[in-house]
């Protein structure tokens, strides 16, 4: 049986559509996803994202660990700041991407993806240095998303001490309508602005309720799935995985090939840079009518050269876009290429991501 | 909800106005509630032919993509060029506004094998 999130129930009784997602049952969508796409672009959205998994690093040297396991660099992150960075194994292809909140140099906290709950924690584990350990806390959180123009003033109107403050991928501690103890970060997969709230699990139905009441709109992963693509955000499992680099996947700015101590896959990917690479994910819109979907081959003179990783229409632009991994030559701005939808080669082009420009934007 | 009895339907959530030799084809609310918001359409062109029980075109939600199967044989008369343009049409009216294809009916006694309305919500009741 799927797991649940402490949010089960309120899913239910909102009518959600549920579905099983990396072994949790999540609710994929409670109006409509147009209707919830718009609600993040134009005011407030509030997704479940109890799914994803949180594990801490303590100790002397958890910073010095964090540093070996990430490929961002942790020591340009201050306290009170996160950080977006990517697990790579020893080939530089990537195991998850992660946000680690560095609340001091001794303890580091680490947002990963519900298929990296385990997973990550495994090779955290076994690859920390003597003098920091690594521990599982996924049970002992759960993360209400708060996106959109009218989030951050909702968020801030319920926190103690206010968080209006906190700039584009800070937190702070608070209270969140009464619930002490939560973790508040301005951080979000939707390119809007607004807040991450980790809260104790028996008190996250307490907060969401609130949120609702606020004028929140419940969004599911339908359009968590839209809003991330239109902004070019990766998705792991579709855009990177354990085949793909963070460089190929156009990560490249949270790959710090100049940290003096390395980590681990630092090797490979610089002998991979230095080599040039074979092929890269870009961004692409339909020129032809359909719409790509992850899997889709991708062609070139008939031949298939590619693979679409995750496609979609666009809710705001009303195209068709995606992303799709393609030979470095064929990867430049304006490049045509077919993409096999029904056994047909329908047209695309090689385009700039994002697709919109929004507010938030890459640290 | 209750579907109209003016209407036939198929157990792949399919609905059919049946007038003389023509009939006239949609998708039924409860299609359009499982797929999702209804975001791209497939349909074939006027003068093609399609047979019951056969893929005729497609219809794409934000996350899914579903195959449209024929509930009779017949040539096609009349697409709706107008919901192919603005395919949301099947999302507010998926039994009027969201009409797809018309057909000119080559086997009409097929039209006996189509569910009625009572049938049809009992179908899904399930």
């Amino acid at each position: 049986m799927a797991l649940r999130t402490p949010l089960y129930d309120a899913h239910l009784a909102a009518s959600a559509r549920m579905v099983e997602f990396a072994g949790f049952d999540m609710p994929v969508q409670y109006q409509g996803v147009l209707e919830e796409h718009a609600a993040v672009r134009e005011g407030v959205g509030i997704f479940d994202v109890s799914h994803m998994g949180e594990l801490t690093i303590e100790g002397p040297r958890a910073l010095e660990t964090a540093n070996r396991l990430s490929t961002n660099d942790l020591t340009k992150c201050a306290d009170g700041q996160a950080q977006y960075g990517a697990l790579c194994n020893e080939q530089g292809n990537v195991i998850d991407d992660i946000i680690v909140y560095r609340f001091s140099a001794q303890r580091l906290f680490v947002c990963v993806n519900a298929s990296g709950r385990e997973k990550d924690f495994e090779w955290m584990k076994s690859h920390s240095l003597e003098g920091a350990k690594v521990s599982q806390r996924s049970d002992d959180w759960a993360q209400i998303a708060i996106q959109g123009p009218k989030a951050a003033a909702l968020v801030d109107s319920l926190c103690q001490p206010k968080v209006l403050d906190l700039a584009y991928y800070h937190f702070r501690e608070a209270a969140v309508a009464g619930i002490p103890g939560c973790i508040v970060a301005r951080t979000g997969y939707t390119g809007e602005d607004g807040f991450e709230v980790f809260v104790p699990p028996e008190k996250a139905r307490k907060l969401w309720d609130t949120l609702v009441l606020g004028g929140a709109v419940p969004c599911g992963l339908g359009a968590r799935d839209s809003l991330r693509l239109e902004v070019a955000y990766r998705l792991y499992g579709n855009d990177m995985d354990e085949q793909h680099s963070p460089l190929e996947a156009g990560l490249g700015w949270i790959v710090k090939l100049d940290k003096p101590a390395g980590f681990i896959g630092s090797e490979a990917l610089l002998a991979q840079k230095k080599q040039g690479l074979s092929r890269k994910l870009v961004g692409f819109k339909m020129t032809g009518r359909g719409i790509a979907r992850q899997g889709y081959p991708a062609l070139s003179g008939g031949a298939r050269v590619g693979e679409v990783t995750s496609g979609t229409m666009s809710p705001l632009l009303k195209e068709s876009i995606g992303l799709a991994y393609l030979p470095t030559a064929l990867s430049k701005e304006g490049t045509a290429f077919d993409v096999e939808i029904r056994g047909k080669p329908i047209a695309a082009v090689v385009v700039k991501t994002p697709f919109i420009v929004k507010q938030a934007s890459k640290t | 909800m209750a579907y109209p009895t003016t209407l036939k339907y198929t157990k792949d959530h399919e609905w059919t106005l049946v007038n003389g030799n023509k009939a006239t084809i949609g998708i039924t609310a409860f299609a359009k509630d499982q797929l999702g918001d209804v975001v791209y359409l497939e349909l074939p062109e006027v003068g093609a032919t399609v047979t019951r029980g056969q893929p005729f075109g497609v219809v794409e939600s934000t996350k899914a993509v579903s195959e449209l199967f024929a509930p009779v044989t017949g040539k096609v008369t009349k697409v709706n060029q107008a919901l192919v343009d603005a395919p949301e049409g099947v999302n507010d009216d998926p039994h009027e506004k969201g009409w797809m294809v018309e057909i000119e009916l080559s086997q009409p006694a097929e039209i006996a094998d189509l569910l009625s309305a009572q049938q049809y919500e009992e179908l899904i009741a399930t």
